[in-house]
Formats: C-alpha cells, sequence, structure tokens
C-alpha cells in the first residue's frame, strides 16, 4: 500500500472519528446526585434551589450569569444595554431580541409571545408566584415582532436585568402553560412536572423527591450538545450519602450541596474516584445584634423601636462583641476551604467588595476589654459580668439547630466570656426559626433575643434589593405582622438616602461605590457583624469533564458542554 | 365469628375519624411551616401570596372538612376511575401535596413499591430467621447457641440503624464494593440480569432491617417456647413416647406461636410505614423517606394523608391478630 493510500484512509479514519466525536449523545448517562431532591420543575412555583436548578436543564432564561458572575446572551442574541440601544436613555424600557434559530423541544417556535405569558403568568393573581419580585415595576411587555420584546417599566430601572435573567426567571412556552394562570397554576401538574423547554434536555420521568431522568432535546439549538444522552437526576438520603456515592464508590458522577465537616470530605476525596468543586458567591454567616429591647416583660412592645436596647445600643458593646471573635478559627472549625474570613456584609462580585474593614480578621480581646472599659461598662458588682447605669452585659444569643452553628455558639459564647460578657445559648428548629409565622415567638424576624446568627445571601449580582433590606421601613413590627428583612432594626436616614440614589444611578461604578458605602456603614456601626463567607461545594468523579462550578446561577447552567473523558 | 368483624370494622369508623380530627389540629397546631424552606432572599409580599395559594387562609375546620371530602370522596373515585377507566372525578380538586403540588397519593403509589420490596422483604427475611432462633434458643436454653442468639440479638435490638446502615455501607460498599450504597428507584426487573441487580441493590438495606426484626421476634418466639416447654401437655407428649422433633414442634410451637402471631401481626403495618432512617441512609426514597421530608417541608396536607393511612393500617392490623387468635386457639371465640 502506498503512503498516499494510506495517508486517505487515516484521513478518512480520522474524520469518522471526529465525527463521532461530536456526536449529540455520544457520552451515554451522567448521573447527579441532589440529596435534597427536586419536588417540581416549575421554578415559579418553587423557590427552592433544588427545584431551580434540576428545571434549567429544560427551561432556559434570556440571559444568565457565567461563572465570573457576567451577564451572558442566552436565549437573547446580545445582552441589552444603553451603549447597544437595547435599554432606553430615560432607563424605563429593555429591548430583547431572541435568537432567530430557537425551537420550543416540541418543534414550535420560540416568540416574544410566550415572554408576555411569562411574565402574565408570574404577576397573575393568585398563582403565589415565588419569583414576583423579578417581574415587579413591569408596566407591560409590547411585542412589536416575533423575534423582539420591549419590557416597560413604570420607573427608570439602573439595573433592568431581573426579568428573564439567569435560572430563577427562564421562559415558558405560553402554549403549555395557557390554562395553568392564577389558582389554576396549582392543577397542572402534567405541565409543572415536564415543562417544554428550550435547554439541552427533556424531562423525560420524573418522580417527585425521588428522580428525574431526562434525555437530550433533539431539536437543541446546537446540533453537536449534549454530549450526554441521558440525565438522571437522584434525590433523597443526606449529604453523604451523596458525597460517598461520587467520591468514594463512584456510583455517581456529580454530587451537589456537599455541606459536611471539613476533614470528612478531605477523607472522602483522598480515595482518589473524584474531586470536590468549591465556589463563592454571597452566601455570609452574619451574627446580627438587637438594636431594640427583647425583654418580654414589654409586653406588646417588646422589640419595638419605641425601646431601644438597654446595652446594645451603645456602639461600643457592639464593637467589643465583633472584635472578640476570632473568625479564622471559625472559618477552620466550621467550613474548611468552603468557607473564608469576611469582614463584609456585601463579600462579591468582587467590584461591590469593600476593602474598609479588614481589621475584623484578628481577634483583639485586649482590645475589646479597654473598649468596654473606655465606654465605662465596668464589672461594678465583682459578679464577673460587666455593667453600667444597673443594666448587665447578660445576652441571650439564638440560632437555628445545627452542627456547625452549635460549634460556632459556643467558641463565641467563651470569647465573651473573656470581656465579661455572659452569654445565653439558644437554637430553634429551623423550619419555626425561618418559618416567618406571625404567631410564633421564635422567628428569625421577632427577633426575641439579644442576638442571632444566620445565613442569608442575593440571588444575581446585583445587591439593590439586598442592601435595601436594611431600611427603615423594613423593619419588622406588630404593625407589619412582623413580616420585614431589617431584622437588627437598624434605622438609618443616612441609609435610606442611599439606597434611594442607588436606585436611580446607572453607571456600575457609581453603583458599586454606592453599594460599598452602605456595606461599610452596617459593619461599621456593627449592627451585624459578618463572619464566614460560605462557599458552594459540590463534588465530582474524575471522568467528568466539563464542569465549571458557578456560584451565580444554575449550578448545571452548562450541562450541555460536560463530557465523559476517557482515560487511558 | 362474623358478627365480631362487622361489628369491630364499624367500631373503627368513629375511631378513625377521631384520629384524623386529632391527627389534623396536632399538625395545626404544631410549629413550622411550609414558608420554612424558601430562602430568606424572598420578600415578605411575595411569601404571604405564596401562603395564599397554598390555601393556608382558610380557617381550621374548613380545611378539615375539605380533607375529609378529598380522602373519603375524590380519592376513591380517582380510584374507581384508574381501575374502571370512567371519569367520576373528572375536575375535582385531589389532595395536592404544598411540596410538589401533586396530588399526595399519587406520590404515595410510586413510593409504595420500593418501600414494599425493601422493608417488606427485610420484614419477611428477619421473621424467617427469628422463629428457628427462638425456637432452638428456648429448646436448648443456657446452650452456647441460646447465648450467643442472646447476644446478637441484644446487639440488633440496642445499635441503632443510623450506625449499622453506614457500617455496612463502609464494610459491603466501599471496601469491598460488593453492593451499590445507593437505591436506584428507577430499575425495573424485566429479565434475569435487572432481577440479580435489584438483589443486590436490596442486600444491605434489607440486613440493616432485618437485624431489627430478628432481634424483637426471636426475643418474643424464645420466651413463649419457653413458657411452653415445661407444660404438662408438653411432659405427656414426651412421656408418650413422640419423637424430640414431634413434640417441640408439633406440642409446644402451635402452642407458643399465638402470642408470636400476634406480635407479627401487629408489627406488620410498620411495613407499608416504610424506614424513615434506613430509607434515608440508601436513599431508598420510600414511603418512609416521603414522611420525613414532607415533616421537613412542613408539608401538612401529606404528612396528614400518610399518618392517617398508618392510623388505618394499625387499626386494621389489630382486627386481623384478634382474627387470628381465634383462628389459631380453638379455645378463644367471640360468638
Amino acid at each position: 500500500m502506498s503512503v498516499f493510500v494510506r495517508g486517505i484512509i487515516l484521513f478518512v479514519l480520522t474524520c469518522v472519528a471526529s465525527a463521532a466525536w461530536s456526536e449529540r449523545g455520544r457520552d451515554g448517562q451522567v448521573k447527579i446526585f441532589y440529596w435534597q431532591a427536586p419536588s417540581i420543575l416549575n421554578p415559579y412555583l418553587s423557590p427552592g434551589i433544588k427545584d431551580i436548578e434540576a428545571s434549567s436543564l429544560v427551561l432556559e432564561p434570556l440571559a444568565r450569569f457565567d461563572d465570573t458572575g457576567q451577564i451572558v446572551p442566552w436565549l437573547a442574541e446580545s445582552v441589552p444595554d444603553i451603549e447597544n440601544g437595547g435599554v432606553s436613555e430615560d432607563m424605563t424600557s429593555i429591548t430583547w431580541v431572541l435568537r432567530d434559530d430557537l425551537l420550543w423541544s416540541d418543534g414550535t417556535p420560540v416568540t416574544s409571545e410566550d415572554l408576555k405569558f411569562t411574565w402574565a403568568y408570574c404577576t397573575a393573581e393568585g398563582t403565589g408566584c415565588a419569583q414576583a419580585e423579578k417581574y415587579g415595576g413591569i408596566r407591560s411587555i409590547e411585542t412589536p415582532d416575533p423575534r423582539t420584546a420591549i419590557v416597560r417599566f413604570d420607573a427608570p430601572r439602573p439595573f433592568p436585568y431581573t426579568a428573564f435573567v439567569g435560572a430563577t426567571s427562564p421562559v415558558l412556552q405560553a402554549a403549555q402553560f395557557a390554562e395553568c394562570l392564577g389558582p389554576r397554576a396549582v392543577e397542572c401538574t402534567d405541565a409543572n412536572f415536564a415543562p417544554i423547554g428550550t435547554g439541552p434536555f427533556v424531562v423525560e420521568e420524573f418522580r417527585p423527591n425521588d428522580v428525574v431522568l431526562y434525555a437530550a432535546n433533539t431539536r437543541y439549538r446546537d446540533p453537536d450538545k449534549p454530549t450526554f444522552g441521558r440525565v438522571l437526576i437522584k434525590g433523597g438520603g443526606t449529604a453523604e450519602t451523596a458525597a460517598r456515592a461520587v467520591l468514594e464508590t463512584g456510583e455517581f458522577d456529580y454530587a451537589w450541596n456537599l455541606q459536611l465537616a471539613p476533614d470528612v470530605l478531605t477523607r472522602m476525596e483522598s480515595v482518589g474516584k473524584g474531586v470536590v468543586v468549591s465556589g463563592f458567591a454571597t452566601l455570609v454567616e452574619r451574627l446580627a445584634l438587637n438594636l431594640t429591647d427583647p425583654d418580654p416583660a414589654l409586653g406588646k412592645q417588646r422589640a419595638t423601636v419605641i425601646n431601644p436596647h438597654p446595652a446594645l445600643s451603645d456602639p461600643a458593646v457592639r464593637q467589643a462583641l465583633s472584635m472578640a471573635i476570632d473568625r479564622a478559627l471559625l472559618v477552620e472549625i466550621g467550613y474548611g476551604p468552603t468557607g473564608r474570613v469576611t469582614c463584609n456584609i456585601l463579600p462579591a462580585p468582587e467590584i461591590f467588595a469593600s476593602q474598609a474593614n479588614e481589621s475584623c480578621r484578628v481577634q483583639d480581646i485586649q482590645g475589646a476589654n479597654d473598649l468596654l472599659d473606655a465606654a465605662g461598662w465596668l464589672d461594678s458588682d465583682n459578679d464577673g459580668v460587666r455593667d453600667k447605669d444597673g443594666v448587665d452585659l447578660r445576652f441571650l444569643f439564638q440560632s437555628s439547630v445545627n452542627a456547625v452553628r452549635k460549634d460556632f455558639q459556643e467558641m463565641i459564647k467563651l470569647w465573651w466570656s473573656q470581656i465579661g460578657v455572659q452569654t445565653e445559648l439558644r437554637a430553634i428548629d429551623a423550619a419555626v426559626f425561618f418559618g416567618g409565622d406571625p404567631g410564633s415567638p421564635d422567628t428569625v424576624q421577632k427577633f426575641f433575643a439579644d442576638v442571632q446568627m444566620f445565613a442569608n445571601m442575593f440571588d444575581g449580582t446585583d445587591p439593590e434589593a439586598y442592601l435595601a433590606s436594611w431600611r427603615c421601613d423594613r423593619i419588622p413590627s406588630p404593625d407589619n405582622q412582623w413580616q420585614g428583612s431589617n431584622y437588627t432594626r437598624y434605622c438609618n436616614p443616612d441609609y435610606d438616602a442611599m439606597t434611594d440614589t442607588m436606585r436611580s444611578t446607572g453607571a456600575l461604578e457609581d453603583r458599586a461605590r454606592l453599594a460599598k458605602q452602605m456595606n461599610d456603614m452596617l459593619v461599621q456601626d456593627f449592627v451585624l457583624l459578618p463572619l464566614v463567607d460560605r462557599g458552594r461545594v459540590s463534588a465530582h468523579t474524575k471522568s467528568l469533564g466539563g464542569v465549571q462550578l458557578n456560584t451565580w446561577d444554575s449550578e448545571l447552567w452548562n450541562i450541555a458542554d460536560w463530557t465523559r473523558l476517557r482515560m487511558e | 365469628m362474623l358478627t365480631f368483624t362487622l361489628r369491630r370494622l364499624l367500631l373503627a369508623v368513629p375511631t378513625l375519624l377521631f384520629i384524623s380530627l386529632v391527627l389534623f389540629l396536632v399538625l395545626d397546631a404544631a410549629p413550622g411551616d411550609p414558608m420554612s424552606q424558601i430562602p430568606l432572599t424572598i420578600p415578605p409580599e411575595v411569601r404571604a401570596e405564596m401562603r395564599a395559594a397554598l390555601g393556608l387562609g382558610e380557617p381550621v375546620y374548613v380545611r378539615f372538612a375539605l380533607w375529609l371530602r378529598q380522602f373519603f370522596w375524590i380519592e376513591p373515585l380517582v380510584l374507581a376511575d384508574a381501575l374502571l377507566g370512567t371519569g367520576l372525578a373528572d375536575g375535582q380538586t385531589r389532595i395536592l401535596s404544598w411540596q410538589t403540588r401533586a396530588p399526595v397519593m399519587d406520590t404515595v403509589a410510586q413510593r409504595l413499591p420500593q418501600t414494599l420490596w425493601v422493608v417488606g422483604t427485610a420484614y419477611l427475611v428477619g421473621v424467617a430467621i427469628a422463629l428457628p432462633i427462638g425456637i432452638i434458643a428456648a429448646w436448648r436454653q443456657h446452650s452456647v447457641f441460646d447465648q450467643a442468639g442472646t447476644f446478637v440479638t441484644m446487639i440488633g435490638y440496642s445499635v441503632p440503624p443510623f450506625v449499622t446502615g453506614p457500617l455496612v455501607i463502609a464494610i459491603f460498599a466501599v471496601h469491598l464494593g460488593w453492593f451499590p450504597s445507593v437505591y436506584d428507584t428507577t430499575l425495573f426487573v424485566t429479565d434475569w440480569d435487572s432481577f440479580t441487580r435489584q438483589l443486590r441493590q436490596m442486600v444491605l438495606p434489607v440486613m440493616v432491617l432485618a437485624l431489627q426484626t430478628t432481634a424483637m421476634i426471636s426475643r418474643y418466639m424464645r420466651a413463649a417456647m419457653l413458657d411452653a416447654l415445661p407444660s404438662d401437655y408438653v411432659r405427656t407428649a414426651r412421656a408418650k413416647g413422640l419423637p424430640e422433633h414431634v413434640v417441640v414442634l408439633r406440642h409446644a410451637l402451635r402452642n407458643a406461636m399465638i402470642p408470636v402471631v400476634t406480635v407479627i401481626a401487629l408489627g406488620a403495618p410498620a411495613i407499608f410505614g416504610g424506614a424513615i432512617v434506613t430509607e434515608t441512609i440508601f436513599a431508598v426514597n420510600g414511603i418512609g423517606a416521603q414522611l420525613i421530608d414532607a415533616l421537613n417541608a412542613g408539608d401538612l396536607p401529606t404528612v396528614q394523608t400518610l399518618t392517617f393511612i398508618f392510623a388505618v393500617l394499625i387499626v386494621l392490623a389489630n382486627l386481623l391478630a384478634d382474627i387470628l387468635y381465634a383462628v389459631l386457639d380453638p379455645r378463644i371465640r367471640y360468638d
């Protein structure tokens, strides 16, 4: 055989091989473990991360956040902004243009009417739409042609990327959900369990809180993707079950949200079957200090702004409590590589993160003691607890039942005892603590304690709504049935004014500057004591390629690109 | 006998109604909230909307009446529709879970197979091992076998499944790699190969559960046999020169079985209740896992429905045990 013929044969073989290489579905099945199992595949009816992420294989938004937090076009041709004319100069409208090759998985074209319908669906009376906030302030959606939708707001909107952006706000098919508006939303079980979407996969079978089986979408816009032909999301068990199935036995390819003790995770990873991946977003474990008096003797005025807290109203006390905490040790014990010390309530995205509060990284018991001495909090009756004007520094410190939080409570209690502060600990079942039931005395909103610990974050990358949480009008009180996000009862007219300014500020640099100032105000007033910036932890087997952990959007955002690595 | 059964069945109706009322009120008064699992980022107005969409705004008696109608009227109609292909329940709202917004009964139907496979098999295996152990241990009391049996059953009694579960996983799934650590609910038994895979994935959870059943039943069996063996009729049988196996198995065992059968019958409803801890460890996702999921999520319609089904099964199992008494022991007559 001549070299030439051999060359041709080789060339043909290579072509065949590369064609096979890029074939849709060539990698068979990928098995994913979500130990908190998906309950429903409609993110508008459930705000749970597990449900949103399981639906993100099927339902897609117009634009989403990539793994660096940048907004990238997804179903839209490009991300509209003022420069490209997509956002009007007065910031009251945004024009989205759909890609021209979009088909629903049933073969019908995606049109701007679907966008309009999605807005109508979420804002219909009686739907109980979990993402209603995303669509708040939209006056109308116009559809001049099948690919163009103009969203008009009732006021200038400097950050218009809420509706249709990110995994929490995908586009629904109008034809499928047309009969599911308002109170009838819950009756559309078939649609809620198997939505028709544009994503790389279609739902084949869904068993609530158990498994979801997906098959590749034959009408997906990229003919070579997804590389996996089938996806199985298994639910149930515990975080440990999930970690073991990936890292120790290799039964599954990917495990989500592995909140385990750092040493357990390290030991499992050392088996060598898989890799632990983690990333950071905006989830901050923090202490909130109560600026109002939670004394039960006050009756109906308990924990309301009428009665300032006898001790915590003094900024020196609040600062001393913060200085006494060794945040690095908390991170080491509770989170290991999946947590890091933070002195900011707004730790990310990078452009929004303040650098002005780094002093909290070092514990300073002596400094805290000096501060309290100088402020007149002395142990006048020699009982080991500082006091002033008959008020003892005795605090009730509450949190939800959780092994890590229990350790944190114990350690903080110890440190505070070293500065003459006596702490009583309390742990409340998470279902009650975070339940928000106005009839229960133990909710995070009522805050019938002096100090409480919990974690909170915000969705997406823009902190405007999050920072507005600490406005005066967000203070929970009997007048608003104890609803409101300002648990610490912080009320500062300057702060409120800055939230107003932010609402009308467009330029990103200006927004970032404002956000940093507001963060510094909260942190330097010591009403919120940030402790740990908590990361997301997942794990995948070594044979799974293409995983890019995204903490700003669905973790499964790029599942169309996942591949099976052939190991020699 | 028939009148007794009928009378007991009629009596069960007010009992069950009372149980359902108590369950409803207790669950309603219990702390916890279906909104507790949603992120704190969801604003209060949206939360209020979501609560209203779940029907939480209605007073207790309205919700209870609605649940009664759904459970005793609409759900049976749905069942009839499914069996006969009729359309009696069209357009009626069934008992919907707050978590999945789907009919609770559909989820129960999805989950029963794996619960019956795993917990049911474990019960049968447990009983099958326990009875011989109990009989031999009593027949050769204080022997090495009896001592060893007592030791093993005490371990079964005292070591909870959240210890034995991870232990057997560490040994058989991680170290030896013989069996899977996660139960695959999508596996259908269609041929020999899938049957062996089903067997393999059942081994570990069945092992953990059967240890507990064995421990309990073998102690009852041993005690009952110890009561029966020194009795007059056993001595008479021996005196007649009957072979030992006839004396033990026919004369002593039959009488000793009466209390043991009661224990086995009363334990049977637990099969349907699933096994909360074991199901969670192996991700079996049966009824037990459904109950604990629903409790954690504050999904009251699911919790109410499941606990009430368990109540029905327990009432029926009690009745069954009473009837079995009469069948096994000719001295007992209910008429």
